[in-house]
């Protein structure tokens, strides 16, 4: 079976912005100038002004802005599209609910640095979301500033190598070994290495857990600052020895970090500070459900223990009687990580997430997205090989094993869910298994949909066994083929000049 | 729950086939005993109009946002086409992520390269990002990039450099190798002060242009002295709409361009999420920090878009990664991107005279009012210091409860010997009357 491609429609012809410019057009208007002009000289000398006449930025009308976005936008898949199952994403639906109360416009209008009690509504509104997350993790300290997971996480790192440095004084140098599982998302690595941690890989068992007599292993051999762990972990497992492997940490005298990416297996159903956990970052923009924006803006609130407290960055946002006030006295804090008070919007959406869903709702949605996942992981495993067996949480991961041997691999796989109208999966990731393929549905699909999903996983895993170069040359029915990534960055091209892409403007 | 499709029933019923008989065992990999056992305790589930109602609630105390406002320092109220936010909140911009496949997300992958394109073209820089998280981060990775560049450690910063941005790179550099070195200002004409501690050991010369005071630095001449012993030139900006008037420090030898994107149509929201840029020289690409998007092309030669030169990135180089940033502001730089494009050529340099036009205005204005002074003679763009015979707060007070309006800031927040320095911001969103009132109400302000 081929597709043909279809290139007449004008919304498959969209050129670059820059291409489309008309010298002379116009997409706005502002209000003529109110007051009395003076030379320019006076007030700018020439030679600290612009002479190039901004050469290259576009000039096109409105109508031209509208037609191009729009064009260009039904190239995206989306969630509002269906199922979008990237594996530690939590691509759940973003409601129009939060994006209308996000704009309210006390809250857009106002400055961050406006008086603090001309701006008790915000400053509210974080401490409102700050208990709630911190009921939700059962740990008490709480900041919001980082602006995404990765920010979160290097604030969360820092709070340990800050309460090792006041524990342990001088002595502390000798304490810089963060350990990470060989599973773990590679923003660990990368948080870790700024707070000036060195970084060792603990083995996964074949189970898909934490091996922990390699963990007990390296944890005697001293040094060890603490262990940043995902759990549920980057194949959907529930680390079931979590306490145990808490507890063998702290005696080598180090601190647990959780990544919190994969909470939304967990909301109203179990507690990171329950499970001895230290610290640990959210994303709102996976289990709050702020949008993904193409890749961001994201919030990553990070939660510590009463130990760590200390240590958040500042201002912090406290409660004096009926008001609120930001608290800048906070001598042994890490500091800022973001100026201001982090990305305020995303935390409207949260909490008008929460809000809408309650404790009961919060806890539904964990039911909800778990055996979402649990029941792809039953339909597809008899056809997909699922490198481990224990249930999976929120999200299952599978490996390229039965449809390899037919030349046939994780990639071609995912290009050919695109033709069935899918998103594919995480795929290659995590990198304990070979050719995986991490699927994640959230809560947000329903059952029909999941069924269809199914389907086309098995439609495939057919194509492959008796027709395999149909898979491999997937997809056959965008607007592009695949795009050879090699070449882009062997000779990489990173920006328009007219010189190299003399194309007529449509 | 009305944002789960599957009813209880077809929940019962999928539990069933595949052989679950509630939903707690779908829990039960969880031990007893660190599983939560009771309900959260947070709130009722709320409906749509009681979760409208109690964020109007909210909103409405935020009494600043309704009122003239001449607060700038790194967030300013600009205009934004009404497009920009209609755009930006179309399903398939909006609910998509990453564009990890990218043949069903052309769209996001194509704005990216146009974002980073009219970045280049407003900096003056060869090659941009697809954004950092603010300006305050971008300026942080700023230095560890040029330390990485020129394998040196010294960071000589201005005083003049946001000091929210300047805590933010401490905080990034405090476990490295980094020594940040302060060089201050001239008092008369506002501007850097002699680059003392420049010399062959130095990394980076950073410094914030229009600076934090609102004067315009010579760019060119510092760039002459950095390079002179090998250092890199970052320059901050964060105020964008001076782009559209300013020389581009590409063009006044910069290295490295970091700035607050903010200015480009999108709202200040209590201060995010904005957008960072990041801008530098070709030849520095592959130390560079963030996302970048490239041209490539499909076996039948379409031109498309794709992520290029991740190896720089954590999730495949990991603790040796350029940095450790995934998530980035992808849907406001679109905002950025849809701003430009609208203003365009025209609109750009347009916005950025009316700005230069009321500030100056509004210097004058205050100038010649009893008992207020401009402070620091250097060019100015939108921004300027307000100097007078009482604490900036005491005036700022007396403003607000007698005049309704927010007079910019009280330098001493974040330099506390400048008592009686006041940061005034003029936009194009203050007009005329707006002005002339500030000015009517410092003179009532002074005399109380």
């Amino acid at each position: 079976m081929t597709i043909k491609k279809v290139t007449q429609h004008p919304s498959q012809n969209e050129a670059l912005i820059f291409e489309r410019s008309q010298t002379g057009r116009i997409g706005y208007r502002l209000p003529k100038l109110d007051v009395d002009e003076t030379s320019l000289d006076e007030i700018l000398p020439a030679e600290l002004r612009r002479d190039d006449d901004l050469a290259g930025v576009p000039e096109v009308s409105e109508v031209d802005v509208v037609r191009h976005f729009t064009r260009i936008s039904t190239w995206n898949y989306s969630i509002d599209l269906g199922i979008y199952p990237l594996g530690s994403c939590t691509m759940k639906y973003n409601s129009r609910l939060n994006e209308k109360v996000a704009r309210l416009p006390g809250f857009i209008n106002l400055h961050p640095l406006a008086p603090e009690e001309e701006s008790q509504g915000a400053l509210e509104l974080i401490y409102e979301l700050q208990n709630d997350l911190s009921e939700i993790t059962g740990l008490p300290g709480v900041t919001l500033q980082p602006a995404a997971g990765a920010q979160g996480e290097m604030t969360g790192v820092m709070l340990i190598r800050a309460f090792l440095d006041r524990r342990d004084g001088e002595a502390s140098k000798d304490r810089r070994v963060m350990l990470i599982p060989d599973s773990a998302h590679g923003t660990n690595p990368a948080s870790a290495a700024l707070a000036g941690f060195t970084v060792k890989t603990i083995r996964s068992t074949d189970e898909g857990l934490t091996d922990l007599d390699h963990l007990r292993q390296v944890c005697n051999e001293g040094g060890v600052a603490g262990l940043m762990l995902t759990n549920p972990n980057t194949v959907g497992i529930f680390e079931t020895n979590i306490r145990e492997i808490c507890d063998v940490v702290h005696q080598a005298g180090g601190l647990v970090y959780m990544d919190g990416a994969n909470m939304n297996a967990l909301v109203g159903v179990a507690r990171p500070g329950d499970m001895g956990v230290d610290v640990i970052h959210l994303n709102l923009h996976k289990t709050f459900s702020t949008p993904h924006g193409g890749g961001g803006p994201g919030c990553g609130p990070c939660l510590c223990s009463a130990a760590l407290a200390p240590f958040l960055p500042v201002p912090r946002v406290v409660k004096d009687g009926d008001a609120f006030r930001l608290d800048y006295d906070a001598p042994e804090s890490i500091g800022r990580v973001k100026a201001f008070f982090g990305n305020f919007g995303m935390m409207i959406r949260a909490l008008a997430y929460i809000d809408t869903h309650g404790a009961e709702g919060l806890k539904e949605v964990t039911e909800a997205a778990v055996l979402n996942a649990r029941y792809l992981s039953h339909y597809l495993k008899d056809d997909f090989d699922k490198p481990y067996a224990a249930d999976p949480m929120h999200e299952v991961v599978f490996s390229h094993k039965n449809q390899s041997k037919k030349g046939v691999h994780t990639l071609d796989i995912a290009k050919r869910l695109i033709d069935y109208g899918f998103h594919p999966m995480t795929i290659y990731f995590p990198l304990v298994v070979e050719g995986a393929m991490l699927i994640e549905p959230t809560e947000s699909v329903g059952r029909a949909d999941l069924d269809a999903f199914v389907e086309a996983m098995k439609d495939i895993d057919r194509e492959a066994q008796e027709n395999p170069q149909l898979v491999i040359d997937a997809p056959h029915s965008t607007r592009i083929g695949r795009l050879d990534e090699a070449a882009a960055a062997r000779k990489p091209v990173l920006r328009w000049k007219p010189e190299e892409h003399a194309v007529g403007a449509s | 729950m009305r944002y789960i499709p599957n009813s209880p029933e077809e929940r019962a019923e999928m539990l069933a086939a595949i052989g679950l008989k509630s939903a707690d065992e779908l829990f039960r990999s969880i031990p007893k005993d660190v599983q939560l056992g009771r309900a959260l305790q947070i709130t009722e589930p709320l409906s749509e109009p009681e979760v409208i109602g109690s964020l109007e609630t909210l909103a409405a105390k935020n009494t600043a946002a309704a009122k003239p406002s001449f607060l700038g320092a790194g967030v300013y109220s600009h205009f934004s086409p009404t497009i920009v936010d209609h755009l930006i909140q179309r399903s398939e911009f909006f609910t998509s992520y990453t564009p990890y496949q990218p043949e069903i997300s052309q769209g996001t992958l194509q704005y990216i390269f146009e974002f980073q394109t009219l970045i280049c073209q407003l900096t003056g820089m060869e090659v941009a990002n697809a954004s950092m998280y603010d300006g305050s981060t971008a300026m942080a990775e700023a230095y560890l990039m040029a330390q990485r560049v020129t394998r040196r450690d010294k960071i000589i910063v201005a005083d003049t450099v946001h000091p929210e941005y300047r805590a933010v790179a401490r905080t990034y550099t405090q476990h490295g190798d980094a020594e940040i070195v302060p060089i201050g200002f001239d008092e008369t004409t506002g501007r850097l002060g002699s680059l003392e501690g420049l010399d062959e050991k130095t990394a980076a010369v950073v410094i914030q242009s229009p600076n934090f005071f609102g004067c315009i630095e010579d760019v060119a001449a510092i760039a002459e002295q950095a390079h002179a012993v090998g250092s890199l030139l970052v320059v901050v900006v964060t105020e964008a709409i001076s782009f559209g008037l300013l020389r581009s420090p590409g063009s006044c030898g910069a290295d490295i361009v970091v700035g607050e994107g903010q200015s480009f149509g999108v709202p200040m929201s209590f201060g995010g999420p904005h957008v960072g840029l990041f801008a530098t020289r070709e030849k520095f690409v592959r130390q560079m920090p963030g996302r970048l998007c490239g041209i490539a092309y499909d076996k039948d030669g379409n031109r498309g878009f794709v992520l290029t030169l991740s190896t720089r990135e954590q999730h495949i180089r990991r603790e040796k990664a350029t940095s450790n940033i995934c998530t980035n502001q992808g849907l406001i730089a679109l905002a950025a991107t849809i701003y430009l494009e609208t203003m365009g050529k025209k609109g750009i340099h347009e916005v950025a005279m009316q700005n230069a036009q009321k500030a100056a205005y509004a210097s004058r204005k205050i100038a010649g009012t009893d008992g207020f002074e401009i402070a620091f003679s250097a060019p100015k763009f939108n921004e300027f210091v307000v100097r007078g015979r009482k604490p900036a707060t005491e005036i700022l007070r007396a403003l607000r409860e007698n005049a309704g309006i927010i007079g910019g800031l009280a330098l001493s927040k974040y330099y506390p010997d400048r008592e009686n320095d006041l940061l005034v911001c003029v936009t194009e969103t203050n007009n005329r009357q707006q002005i002339d009132k500030l000015a009517e109400a410092l003179i009532a302000a002074n005399r109380r």
